[in-house]
């Protein structure tokens, strides 16, 4: 199958009077149509800024310094290169929205309150469609509504989004980003502020539409429960840069990564011994200025080889299984620096 | 929505006998009363009035009446229209104040569109592009502009205009349109007068007013619906103005209940200067001179205004902000 989005390399840095934050720093990976790509890792790692840079949407200080974003269009023309277009240009505007969309993890703050969700909607679709008449966007709307389960639907859209419960809203916000029925979904930890049950629903709806909508999802959490449940493929990501890849099953079953273990091994478990302490990965994230010479994640690895991690920086490989991994425990290719 | 309206507005009642009862105090707060400002007057201009005379004054205008029957009496004349004489210009308030009044509205309004149609852009200007030397520059002229008191700016530019163009240009008519009645070629000769004064007055808070736009939209920019509105495929700009400045004029629907007595009376420093026949100075002087009918109407008129301010600036918020509007039932 061939990917309709491939991440090569990409690096987006923020330039503030402080230092250089680098906050994705080489992540490579490859979207396919139909299959959900779970991105994850700690909060700072630089999946959100992966997710706007693919959208062209880091403000400034931040800015794309390496890499690239090859999107292929739908009609199986040639491959464009994301990094190179003019973010506030047209192509890259009508790729958002229309190819590519985006929900957010705040379904509170991503609506404007100022305008009913409807007006937002008809907006959404407006945009992409622009000889649609208002009562066709309506109807439209409505029709999105009701296929992401909005009971009421009509009602619905004349109301704010501070009318809404969390559930409803998130809702809501993914009949907005369907609006166009995207090619590709960006799902910026979607249930990171709902309650657990509706966390469930609000997946399961995801799940849904991708099978009739036929969409590529990269979903961005830190769950690891949400990923098991969702993903087809898992990037896992340490200081924006991939660190393993691979299918859900081996990164679950066969991390090779010792961060990937570490994630895994602290995740609560229904056989776990009760009152004993949950394995948590020890240290913490540097700070975003000083990064650790060598493999970033060396300084709270315990398998760290000394004279080897703290020096070089691992590449990330495709293993024999097609798994791939940034880690000299598993072999000896090293990020050449320039 | 209406209930709420009709709680707003009964307020808003209670709230103007209230404000009209305190200027009544004010008025009656100086020792003496009306007739003895008079008889002082007369003495010191060498006649005077019998005893008599004066007490048939005080029946006139019932001040020999406990005070609530004098502030029911007063009130009574206003609803009627009458608020009685003023004691230095000895003609009826009302027509002391009548065409000051419009004048006073006429040029407040104009520079309050002024600082907005200016202020506005430059704010959104100085937000969406924070640190660039634009930014800079506004920022630099609209600190200038705060700290030159206007009255001062005003001196400045009647100075230039008097050593270099030797030009007067003060004042809101020329001498021949002075005293004349109403026609086309006096409001012409307004409208050519016009930008100073408007711009003397409106600078100050002009500059006050870039500050205030530009904290609320960076503010606004960085809240995550700004993403989502790009997000969708709109323009910079076209994102930027439909959301984030929405949001951030809300603040401004709030200072509208205070710019309306300002209008009245913010600028009597400056209308002095500039020789303006505005309300202002009117103010100044009866409050000196203890004009005491003339000061207490204006006085009511300020907290009418200020009322009424608060009223539509209420009102404007219901409509252009959805959180009130729905939680106001």
């Amino acid at each position: 199958m061939e990917p309709i989005l491939t991440v090569d390399n990409l690096k987006t840095y923020f330039f503030q009077s402080e230092g250089t934050v680098k906050a994705v720093d080489g992540a490579s990976f490859e979207v396919y149509p139909g299959q959900t790509l779970g991105l994850v890792g700690e909060s700072g790692c630089g999946k959100s800024i992966t997710a706007r840079s693919i959208l062209r949407l880091v403000d400034k200080p931040g800015r794309i310094v390496d890499g690239s974003i090859q999107y292929y269009p739908a009609n199986g023309g040639q491959a464009l290169e994301l990094t190179e277009l003019p973010s506030d240009g047209a192509t890259m505007r009508e790729i958002r929205g229309k190819d590519i969309a985006l929900i957010f993890q705040e379904p509170m703050t991503s609506f404007s309150a100022h305008y009913s969700v409807g007006n937002q909607i008809m907006e959404a679709i407006r945009i992409h469609d622009r000889g649609l008449s208002q009562q066709a966007a309506r109807a439209r709307a409505v029709d999105l509504l009701r296929k992401t389960g909005v009971p009421m639907a009509e009602q619905r859209l004349d109301m704010y989004s501070f009318q809404l419960s969390g559930g409803l809203r998130q809702r809501v916000m993914i009949a907005m980003a369907l609006a166009c029925t995207p090619r590709i979904l960006i799902a910026d930890e979607p249930t990171t502020a709902l309650d657990v049950t509706t966390q469930a629903q609000i997946l399961a709806l995801l799940k849904d539409l991708q099978r009739s909508f036929g969409m590529a999802i990269i979903l961005i959490t830190h769950d690891m429960g949400v990923i098991a449940e969702m993903a087809d493929e898992v990037a896992v990501m340490y200081l924006g840069r991939v660190v393993e890849r691979g299918p859900v099953d081996q990164i679950f079953h066969a991390p090779r990564h010792p961060y990937t273990r570490a994630l895994l091994r602290s995740i609560p478990s229904i056989d776990g011994e009760p009152r004993t302490k949950l394995p948590t990965i020890r240290g913490s994230i540097p700070h975003p200025y000083s990064r650790p010479q060598g493999c970033p994640f060396h300084p709270r690895c315990l398998e760290r080889i000394a004279g080897v991690c703290d020096q070089h920086e691992p590449a990330l490989a495709r293993m024999a299984d097609g798994q791939a991994v940034a880690c000299f425990l598993h072999h000896r290719e090293e990020i050449r620096q320039n | 929505m209406l209930a709420y309206f009709t709680r707003r507005l009964l307020l808003a009642l209670v709230t103007t006998i209230a404000i009209s009862a305190l200027s009544f105090v004010i008025i009656q707060l100086p020792p003496g009363d009306y007739i003895d400002q008079y008889i002082a007057q007369l003495s010191a201009s060498g006649s005077a009035i019998s005893r008599e005379e004066a007490e048939a004054l005080r029946e006139q205008y019932g001040l020999n009446q406990p005070i609530w029957v004098q502030y029911g009496l007063w009130m009574g004349k206003i609803m009627r229209g009458d608020f009685g004489i003023s004691l230095e210009w000895q003609r009826p308030v009302s027509e002391v104040i009548g065409e000051r009044l419009w004048l006073t509205i006429v040029v407040s309004l104009a520079a309050i569109m002024f600082t907005w149609m200016v202020a506005l852009p430059i704010g959104i200007y100085s937000a969406v592009r924070q640190y660039s030397p634009g930014d800079y520059l506004f920022t630099l002229i609209g600190f200038v502009g705060i700290a030159i008191p206007n009255f001062m700016l005003g001196l400045i530019l009647m100075y230039i205009g008097f050593r270099f163009f030797n030009s007067n240009v003060g004042g809101l008519f020329s001498a021949d349109f002075e005293t004349a009645p109403w026609s086309a070629a006096k409001v012409w000769d307004m409208v050519k007068h016009l930008p100073l004064p408007v711009f003397v007055l409106g600078l100050g808070g002009m500059a006050q007013l870039i500050r205030i736009m530009r904290a609320n939209l960076l503010d606004e920019l960085r809240k995550p619906y700004v993403v989502t509105a790009r997000a969708k495929g709109l323009t910079e700009t076209q994102a930027i103005l439909k959301y984030p400045v929405r949001a951030a004029l809300n603040p401004f629907a709030s200072t509208v209940g205070y710019l309306l007595p300002y209008t009245v009376s913010g600028s009597i420093i400056v209308s002095l200067v500039l020789g303006l026949p505005t309300v202002g100075p009117v103010l100044l002087k009866s409050l000196v001179a203890q004009d005491m009918f003339l000061a207490g109407s204006i006085i009511l008129l300020l907290g009418v205004l200020t009322v009424i301010g608060t009223l539509i600036s209420d009102l404007l918020l219901m409509w252009i902000e959805p959180r009130i509007r729905f939680q106001a039932h």
